[in-house]
């Protein structure tokens, strides 16, 4: 057996093993077998590849296995933050994807450039490696930026930033880059190749952060999706530059996986692609929030705890607050002494609640919460009508009914938790202005409902003690 | 008629890409894609809502597979220095993912209980 082939049946064992990894994440009992079979199917594509470079005299491997070991060290510390950093872990490691393909495509195309290889310079591997070093670069300084908004990085707005003829910009850049592609692929052996290559670079590393200072934290999940379709997509080309199989699988699983959940985050907020990229929800908001201030209602912790406690049907609705408050623990302990009482207790889940897709079932899971208890929205929504009380927990546009019947609201139309169904509503806000989208939220002027204003966690956390004492004090 | 494909390999950094292999190749390729593609967008229409942030964080991990491609151009013998580091850098940024992305997820799925402590 030649050294190819087997290269390529390891490649092929590792293909298969990648394939069940996302199989297996079907299921939650089943999910972590995922996780081993993808380390295997790494682990051999790694293996492969080296027996095929040492079969073919390669060099460097001290040089390797330092690289191997830096990242490694860098890798470990990243895998062990708190788990409401993990939306900017994950943009921070498709910054680290993007640039990985963008700098094997540069490569790539200057060792060519330097050989004069013209039989190598097809069409096709040209047409490949602009692809790789436009996605890759684009969503190295996209998924960066978008780390650094996510970690509130003190020198990066958090708000969109918007300006006239941004669209127009972004546009023109972007046919500026294509035009250099194919000027590219027409004549890559031409003297002003290496230029027109380090052109299409800078203009997808600009593109990457023009892209992202419009997005606002509601747009986030959708964003980290396409990013990560991106990042998928980088390696897929460099594997049509490589001629290797392993890449386009591996890759094309990635990207479809983002394309999915892209799919996903904008069906739960009743927008297109487009209008997430391009939509600029900024400026919408301003207009809206200018309307009359209405009163709020607000009650105290005590006679909220009392209710609660009389209620059959407790459904919680968390949102991003809940995550920066890191109330999760303290929601815990809420559930748990509601459940002492025979209350029953569910969460709500809206697939866009958070910063990125399942964020709040990863803070719920680690607070320990069965995620039987975590129930999808399209489910909740049927039992809402027969709930006691909906606690809302951070969460704002995902429960805004203007998004059911106000023609004039810019979510008008994403489908929403129904808490405005449930008897009560008790709604923990941490400040009276409007939520991050900064549209006024008309479930909280209802009648039935009534504001906790406060931290997340101290509110909650209250709640409990009003709850634990309620059963030593009678 | 149709050839086994041909990794590329740093002992051939001139290899007959395009020329051997002609348009099959490309075809070959374009058709792996594809077919991963639709089986990609199959699998993860079957993941559990629940389990959308750890697949994200599988995926990172997947993706990381361009340390192949990365490999292979550090390890080619004559190639020029920077073509080498620019490489070995692909390979520091592929294996953080790796190694981030895999630990993570397994962090998070653990987590993940069907019931413990309250009965249900």
């Amino acid at each position: 057996m030649s050294a190819e082939t087997l290269v390529q049946l390891l490649y092929l064992v590792s293909t298969a093993l990648f394939i069940l990894s996302l199989r297996w994440m079907s299921d939650p009992e089943t999910a972590r077998k995922g996780v081993f079979s993808g380390v295997a199917a790494m682990l051999l594509a790694v293996a492969g590849t080296l027996a095929g470079v040492m079969a073919t005299g390669g060099t460097h491997y001290w040089w390797i296995l330092g690289a191997f070991a830096l990242g490694a060290a860098i890798g470990y510390p990243l895998a062990q933050v708190p788990l409401t950093a993990v939306p900017q872990r994950t943009a921070l490691s498709h910054a680290f994807g993007g640039l990985a393909a963008g700098l094997v495509g540069t490569a790539k195309f200057f060792l060519y450039y330097g050989q004069r290889n013209e039989a190598a310079l097809t069409t096709f591997i040209v047409v490949a490696l602009v692809a790789e070093i436009l996605l890759g670069f684009l969503t190295f300084t996209g998924s960066l930026l978008a780390a650094g908004k996510l970690q509130e990085v003190h020198w990066i707005p958090q708000r969109p930033v918007t300006y006239p003829g941004q669209n127009l910009t972004n546009f023109a850049l972007f046919g500026l880059a294509l035009a250099l592609g194919v000027a590219l692929v027409l004549h890559p052996l031409a003297p002003w190749a290496p230029w027109a290559f380090g052109g299409v670079i800078l203009l997808s590393l600009a593109f990457g952060v023009l892209l992202i200072i419009p997005i606002g934290g509601a747009d986030m999940p959708t964003v980290i999706s396409i990013l990560n379709s991106y990042a998928g997509l980088s390696a897929v080309a460099m594997g049509f530059v490589l001629n290797n199989k392993l890449l386009i699988t591996a890759g094309a699983l990635d990207g479809s996986s983002g394309l999915i959940l892209s799919i996903i985050m904008c069906k739960a907020m009743n927008r297109s692609f487009f209008n997430v990229l391009f939509g600029a929800f900024g400026q919408a908001q301003a207009s809206a929030a200018g309307g009359e201030q209405k009163a709020y209602k607000s009650d105290t912790v005590e006679s909220a705890a009392q209710v609660m406690e009389q209620a059959s049907l407790v459904v919680i609705v968390p949102g991003y607050g809940m995550a920066v408050a890191q109330a999760q623990h303290k929601v815990r302990e809420l559930y748990d002494l509601l459940k002492k009482r025979g209350v029953t207790v569910k969460f709500a889940i809206h697939p866009v609640a958070g910063r990125m897709p399942g964020h709040m079932n990863v803070l719920l899971a680690e607070a320990e919460i069965p995620y039987t208890d975590l129930v999808e929205m399209d489910e909740i929504n049927g039992d809402l009508p027969q709930a006691d009380v909906a606690l809302i927990i951070g969460a704002n546009d995902v429960v805004n009914p203007a998004a059911r019947a106000d023609k004039t609201s810019p979510i008008y139309g994403m489908p929403i938790i129904d808490a405005d169904k449930a008897k009560t509503v008790y709604a923990i806000k941490r400040s009276k202005n409007p939520g991050f989208a900064g549209i006024d939220n008309e479930l909280y002027f209802l009648d039935k409902t009534f504001m906790l204003f406060g931290d997340a966690k101290s509110v909650v956390g209250e709640l409990a003690r009003k709850l634990a004492g309620d059963n030593s004090g009678h | 008629m149709m050839q086994m494909e041909h990794t590329e390999t740093p002992g051939h950094p001139a290899p007959a890409a395009g020329g051997g292999h002609g348009q099959l190749d490309y075809m070959g390729a374009l058709f792996v894609f594809m077919l991963a593609t639709f089986i990609g967008v199959m699998v993860i229409q079957r993941v559990s809502r629940l389990l959308h942030t750890p697949l994200m964080s599988l995926t990172n991990a997947i993706s990381a597979i361009a340390v192949v491609g990365a490999l292979i151009v550090s390890a080619g013998k004559d190639y020029p220095g920077y073509i080498t580091a620019l490489g070995l850098v692909a390979i520091f940024c592929s294996t953080t993912n790796i190694v981030s992305g895999f630990l993570i997820t397994d962090r998070m799925l653990k987590m993940f209980k069907k019931r413990e402590g309250v009965a249900k």
